[in-house]
C-alpha cells in the first residue's frame, strides 16, 4: 500500500529540504515547469483530485475558472487553507509539522498552473509548530532557487508569504478568509463573482485546502493513472482519515481513499476501549451527519458516504461511545457553532443560539416535547439556500441525524427531567 | 502609547500588502504581543498608522477570538473546548482548573498570573483533552498533570 502524502513522516520530527529532496521532492515541481500550466490543470483535473477540506470539489476543474492568457489580470493569488478549525480534524497538523516542503512544493506547481506570483498560507494561530515549521521551509525553498525571482531558470516568479490567523472558525469558509486576508472583519462574501474570478483584493484566486496541494507533487511526478489506482473506489488517491473519542488507538492514517468505516475504526483505531459500545460516529468533523452501526461497512468516499446519508467532510472520525450522552455530544457541537457563527445574515446568527439553548434545557432536564418540534423546524429554517455560507446547514446535519438516530434519548430526558448519563455518573 | 519598535514592525507588515488596512489584524497581534492586551488608545494608534477608521478597526480586532480586549494575565490558559476534548473528560479538566486557581472563564487570578479562557478545537483530538499556555500545547490532559504544567508558569 502506497502512502505518498506521510511516507517521509517521522512522529516528532520534520523533514528538512536536504531529505525532502533525497526522498525525491521537487521532481514533481521540475516535471510540472516543463510543461504549459494548462497542461497541469488538466493533469489535475483527470487525476480525479477533490478537495480534501470537506466540499469535495474537482481540484482541476476549480482552476479551470481562472482566466488565463493575455488577457487574464496580470496579478493572481494561490492560497493554502491551513486553518484547521473543524471540531475533531487534525490532519492537516501533520502534514504542516511532518513534511512542510511537501505543502510548498504543491503550492508552487498551483502557482504554476494559474499563473499566481504570490502566495499565501492561511495558518490557525494555535499551530504555532506548524507557523514555525513553515517559516523555515520558505526559507529553505527560497535558499534553494524553488522561490523567489526566476524559479528553475523558467522565468516564473513566485513569492509565499505565511499569514496567521488570530482565530475564529469562519475564516476557514473560503470567502471569509479572503475578507481576513484583507484585514477585514472575516464575513463570508456572496457569489457570484466567484474568487478564481475575483478573489483578495479582486483578483483571481483559488483557495485550496493543504492535503489537497500536497497531493500534486506526487500526481504530477507519477501521473494521473498511477494516482487513480492508489483508491479502492474510482474517486482516486489516498486520504487522512482520523479517528477520535473512545477507541483503543486514536490517530491519524494515510489509507487508499474508500477504506470502509469499519477498518478505520476496528483495525487502524484498533476498535472501541474496553467497556466502551459504539452507538455513532461524525464521519468528517463535526458538520457531517452521524453514521450508526449499520454504516459501519460503507465505503469512505465522497460519494458513499453521501449515499449513506453523510458527508465525508474531512475524513476525521468522532466516535459517540454508549456512556457518552448524545444530547450532551449535540449539545457540545451547537455551542461550537453558536459561538462560530459570524453572525452576518439572521437565520444563522438567531437560530443558532436558539438550538444550543434548547439542547442546554434538554440536557439539564428542563426540556419540553415541544422543544422536539423548535429543533426539527430549525433543521429545515437554517438548511442550504437560506444562509449566506455553509456554516449554518452545516451546524444541522449532526442534529438532524441525531434527532433521527437517538430520538429515544432525547424523549428520555425531556419524560424524566434529567440527564440520564450525568445521573449515572453521579 | 506605541514604542517605536511597534510602530516600525507595523510599518513592516503594512508593505507587504497593497492596501495598508490588510495589515490590521498582523498590527494588533504585534501590539498585544508587546503589551499582552489591545487597549482602546493603543487600536485609535494603530488605526491612525493603518489610515482606518477607529470603529472599522475595533470591528476587526472584537471579532476574532485571540485579539484580547480586555487585559489578560501574565500567563493565558486556552482550554479545549471542542466535541473530541468534552467527550474524553474536559468537564473535569475544566472544574479542576476553576478549582485549582479560583477563577472562571473570562477571568484572571488576583496575582495576575493566569487567564482562563475556551477555545475551539486546538487540533489535538487524537490525544483529548488538550489545551494551551501561552504558546504550548499539552495534551492527554489529567488533574495531577495539570498541577505539574502549571508549576512552569510563574
Amino acid at each position: 500500500m502506497e502512502t505518498p502524502l506521510t511516507k517521509n513522516i517521522i512522529k516528532g520530527k520534520t523533514i528538512d529540504l536536504k531529505i525532502y529532496e533525497k526522498s525525491g521532492g521537487y521532481q514533481g515541481l521540475r516535471k510540472a515547469m516543463s510543461k504549459n500550466p494548462e497542461d497541469i490543470t488538466s493533469i489535475v483535473k483527470e487525476s480525479g483530485l477533490k478537495g480534501r477540506g470537506g466540499a469535495g470539489f474537482n481540484t482541476g476543474q476549480k482552476w479551470s475558472f481562472v482566466p488565463m492568457g493575455k488577457d487574464a489580470p496580470k496579478e493572481k493569488y494561490l492560497i493554502a487553507n491551513a486553518d484547521e478549525m473543524e471540531p475533531g480534524t487534525f490532519k492537516d497538523r501533520l502534514l504542516l509539522e511532518g513534511d512542510p516542503h511537501q505543502l510548498i512544493e504543491g503550492m508552487i506547481i498551483a502557482s504554476y498552473a494559474i499563473q499566481a506570483s504570490n502566495a499565501f498560507i492561511f495558518m490557525r494561530w494555535t499551530y504555532q509548530n506548524s507557523a514555525d515549521q513553515i517559516r523555515k521551509a520558505i526559507a529553505e525553498a527560497h535558499e534553494a532557487g524553488y522561490l523567489g525571482r526566476n524559479i528553475l531558470n523558467t522565468g516564473f516568479d513566485l513569492d509565499i508569504h505565511l499569514h496567521v490567523s488570530a482565530g475564529r472558525y469562519i475564516c476557514g469558509e473560503e470567502t471569509a478568509l479572503l475578507n481576513a486576508l484583507e484585514g477585514k472583519r472575516a464575513i463570508p462574501r456572496s457569489k457570484p463573482p466567484f474568487p478564481q474570478v475575483s478573489g483578495l483584493f479582486g483578483k483571481p484566486t483559488i483557495v485550496n485546502n493543504v492535503e489537497t496541494l500536497c497531493n500534486l507533487p506526487h500526481i504530477i511526478d507519477k501521473g494521473k493513472e498511477w494516482y487513480k489506482s492508489l483508491s479502492i473506489t474510482d474517486e482516486g488517491g489516498t486520504k487522512l482519515y482520523g479517528v477520535s473519542g473512545r477507541v483503543k488507538k486514536p490517530g491519524c492514517w494515510e489509507l487508499p481513499l474508500g477504506t470502509t468505516m469499519r477498518e478505520i475504526i476496528e483495525e487502524h483505531a484498533g476498535g472501541m476501549l474496553d467497556g466502551y459500545k459504539f452507538r455513532g460516529a461524525l464521519p468528517g468533523g463535526a458538520s457531517t451527519d452521524f453514521l450508526i452501526e449499520e454504516h459501519m461497512d460503507t465505503v469512505m468516499d465522497y460519494s458513499s458516504a453521501m449515499k449513506a446519508g453523510s458527508r465525508l467532510g474531512t475524513g476525521t472520525l468522532v466516535i459517540l461511545d454508549d456512556k457518552t450522552c448524545p444530547v450532551g455530544f449535540v449539545h457540545n457541537l451547537e455551542k461550537f457553532f453558536a459561538h462560530e457563527s459570524c453572525g452576518w445574515c439572521t437565520p444563522c446568527r438567531d437560530g443558532l443560539p436558539w438550538v444550543e439553548k434548547v439542547l442546554n434545557a434538554i440536557e439539564n432536564g428542563e426540556g419540553v416535547e415541544k422543544d422536539m418540534k423548535i429543533l426539527e423546524f430549525h433543521t429545515s429554517y437554517l438548511s442550504p439556500g437560506h444562509t449566506y455560507c455553509a456554516l449554518a446547514p452545516g451546524a444541522m446535519e449532526p442534529l438532524q441525524s441525531a434527532l433521527k438516530y437517538f430520538r429515544e434519548d432525547f424523549m428520555k430526558h425531556i419524560n424524566e427531567k434529567r440527564c440520564p448519563w450525568r445521573n449515572n455518573y453521579a | 502609547m506605541l514604542s517605536k519598535e511597534e510602530i516600525k514592525l507595523i510599518e513592516k507588515e503594512m508593505a507587504k500588502f497593497p492596501v495598508k488596512s490588510a495589515a490590521s489584524i498582523e498590527s494588533l497581534k504585534i501590539v498585544q504581543d508587546k503589551q499582552r492586551w489591545v487597549s482602546d488608545k493603543a487600536l485609535a494608534e494603530v488605526a491612525r498608522i493603518l489610515e482606518m477608521p477607529v470603529t472599522e478597526l475595533e470591528n476587526v480586532a472584537s471579532f476574532y477570538n485571540l485579539i484580547y480586549r480586555k487585559p489578560v494575565g501574565r500567563h493565558v490558559i486556552h482550554l479545549c473546548e471542542s466535541i473530541s476534548c468534552w467527550v474524553m473528560g474536559l468537564e473535569d479538566i475544566l472544574g479542576y482548573l476553576n478549582k485549582k486557581l479560583g477563577i472562571s472563564y473570562g477571568e484572571t487570578t488576583e496575582d495576575d498570573r493566569f487567564t482562563l479562557l475556551p477555545i475551539q478545537c486546538l487540533g489535538d483530538c487524537d490525544k483529548a483533552p488538550a489545551m494551551m499556555v501561552d504558546n504550548d500545547l499539552y495534551n492527554n490532559l489529567t488533574t495531577e498533570k495539570i498541577d505539574d504544567i502549571l508549576q512552569k508558569y510563574q
